[in-house]
């Protein structure tokens, strides 16, 4: 009799369902997963080391880039280590403004994870309707720091820039008459903040689209519900946040349990889930974008009539206004020197941790009092869900692996760092 | 009577129904893709950070004066200035280059110049067929900046207050 040995299968990196760059190395017993072993390490960039090597502002444009589906949210666990260290508060206004920015991150973040779930299940359509709303909410980036993605628009203290009072609108081509260009800048004509409101106001029925294709969907639940369960006990043994901790239906939210900025002043739910399967932490994304949108609402309430600063008007940690910096030479110094060196923090340490679209998402800083971190490490929510791999595939079929790293909402640029 | 009523939805395939009327429904209306290639484009706001251009005064001097703070300031070190005086006995850059594969389009060199002299432009579409083409060198960079002059002084115009 011949030996039968289980197959060694690789699934990845270049797989497409492997979102990005993930290698695991998959035990099969024909097509059930006895063993999943995820292999990490291929988008390292050194984050943590290089954060060692510049001044606490400088590395602020990298945190963009861990997390690249919600670039604003790891900014802001960043800024908020640092401003722990330096003991300084943000203007109210910042903080609604990051409030807002975090819950449009939430979106986006939520937005991609959606359609790629999707995709990968194998609902095509989804993938587009939520990109549709991503172009949405990338032009509110740019209307704010000018990038797409890679914001860096909060910083130490506040945020750079207050929000814009127009914005940009589609210009006439050949292919467009004067109607259509006005139906296309009909959302466009008033300030970034009506803008938005607009998006918040159409955006519960294309959720509402969203869940006709998917949430009834036979295939759609015969591809989730029980797939990957993970129970309450479990979930907090494994270290899971977010949604996949809330999923398993404990309710920890760290904008509810340790209010940051203003979230204690804006009202939401905490949307759990009972089983603990891909599905209720699919209802459980689902009913997080609808809390967002709210929460946006209150901001944008709150934003229209109490303008302000938005950033400290600390020049040692700050830069000066320009048309300061150009008439005054006290400012000129401020800007030189905070440009250069950079600011010196008081010795310590500090824990920042924000609720990131996909989990807890926190910033560690050792400090020996330079203007650099002696140590800074980042907690991001992927690697312990990633390290729960093994443990939600066992038993599955190779196709539910797909489902569960879609469920998991992976993405490599924070796992690898 | 709900179990009835599930099954017959159930065979009649309710929901994946509901499902195509909201596809078939963009079946009726306008596409929203635009023609990129034929000159369409997304708006851009007076904060957008493309490449990098070097701007002049409206006399035609540059603007800049090697302080080197971009260069500072730069988290990708993707700068290299170098300077040197001129023979009128001022002060000014001999070299400046930035490396387009090393920059990461934070905007921070814009940010601390004091004179505004690297500014970051609209322009998001180029290309290059070598690392050599990536390699933005003064006079590239000033080239760059007499193209765009006009829309980088109506810009750092349209978003002045907010700075």
């Amino acid at each position: 009799m011949p030996e039968v040995r289980n197959y060694t299968l690789n699934f990845g990196p270049q797989h497409p369902a492997a979102h990005g760059v993930l290698r695991l190395v998959l035990e099969l017993d024909g097509e059930t997963v006895e063993r999943a072993d995820p292999h990490i390490g291929l988008l390292h960039r050194a984050t943590e080391k290089l954060a060692e090597t510049k001044p606490f502002n400088q590395s602020l444009p990298y945190m963009d880039r861990l997390d690249y589906v919600s670039m604003m949210c790891n900014e802001h666990a960043y800024c908020m280590a640092v401003e722990k260290l330096l003991g300084i508060e943000v203007p109210e206004r910042g903080q609604y403004i990051r409030v807002m920015f975090d819950e449009i991150t939430r979106i986006l973040n939520h937005l991609m994870w959606l359609g790629s779930h999707a995709l990968d299940v194998g609902a095509m359509t989804v993938f587009l309707y939520a990109f549709r709303e991503r172009e949405d909410l990338m032009d509110c980036y740019e209307a704010v720091s000018g990038a797409r993605l890679h914001a860096a628009y909060y910083r130490p203290g506040g945020v750079y820039r207050d929000l814009p009072d127009t914005m940009p609108k589609y210009e006439k081509t050949k292919w467009r008459s004067d109607k259509d260009i006005r139906q296309l800048n009909a959302t466009r004509e008033g300030t970034l903040l009506d803008f938005i409101d607009d998006f918040t106001q159409r955006f519960p029925t294309h959720i509402d689209e969203y869940e006709t294709l998917l949430t009834n969907n036979r295939i759609w639940r015969q591809r989730l519900v029980d797939i990957g369960i993970v129970s309450p006990e479990r979930a907090l043994q494994l270290g899971l946040t977010g949604p996949m901790l809330r999923g398993s239906g404990i309710e920890w939210d760290v904008r509810k349990k340790q209010p940051y900025e203003t979230y204690h002043k804006v009202d939401f739910d905490i949307p759990v889930g009972i089983n603990g399967d891909c599905y209720d932490r699919y209802l459980v994304r689902i009913e997080e974008m609808r809390q967002s949108n709210s929460i946006i609402k209150q901001c944008i309430n709150w934003l229209r009539t109490n303008p302000g600063p938005v950033i400290v008007e600390d020049n040692k940690i700050t830069p000066p206004k320009r048309t300061e910096m150009k008439e005054d030479m006290e400012a000129l110094i401020h800007h030189f020197k905070l440009f250069s060196e950079g600011y010196c923090v008081p010795e310590g340490e500090v824990y920042a941790a924000i609720e990131h679209p996909k989990g807890e998402f926190g910033i560690y800083i050792i400090s020996d009092g330079a203007n650099k971190p002696y140590r800074l490490k980042i907690r991001a929510p992927g690697f312990a869900h990633l390290s729960a791999m093994n443990e939600m595939a066992k038993g599955h079929m190779l196709s539910d692996v797909v489902t569960i790293i879609g469920t998991q909402d992976i993405v490599f640029g924070e796992i690898d760092r | 009577m709900s179990a009835v009523k599930n099954y017959i939805k159930s065979l009649f395939l309710w929901e994946l129904l509901k499902g195509m009327r909201v596809t078939g429904k963009f079946f009726f209306t306008k596409k929203l893709t635009l023609f990129y290639g034929d000159g369409e484009k997304t708006p851009q706001s007076p904060r957008f950070r493309g490449q990098h251009a070097l701007r002049r005064y409206a006399n035609g001097e540059e603007r800049c004066i090697a302080c080197k703070l971009c260069e500072a300031v730069c988290p990708a070190l993707a700068i290299t200035i170098e300077c040197d005086e001129r023979e009128d006995g001022t002060r000014r850059t001999t070299r400046y280059d930035i490396d387009l594969t090393k920059c990461i389009f934070c905007g921070f060199c814009e940010e601390s110049c004091p004179v505004d002299s690297i500014v970051e432009t609209r322009n998001f579409e180029y290309h290059g067929e070598s690392k050599q083409d990536l390699l933005m060198t003064k006079t590239k960079l000033l080239a760059m900046g007499e193209t765009y002059e006009p829309q980088l002084a109506a810009d750092r115009k349209a978003d002045a207050a907010f700075r």
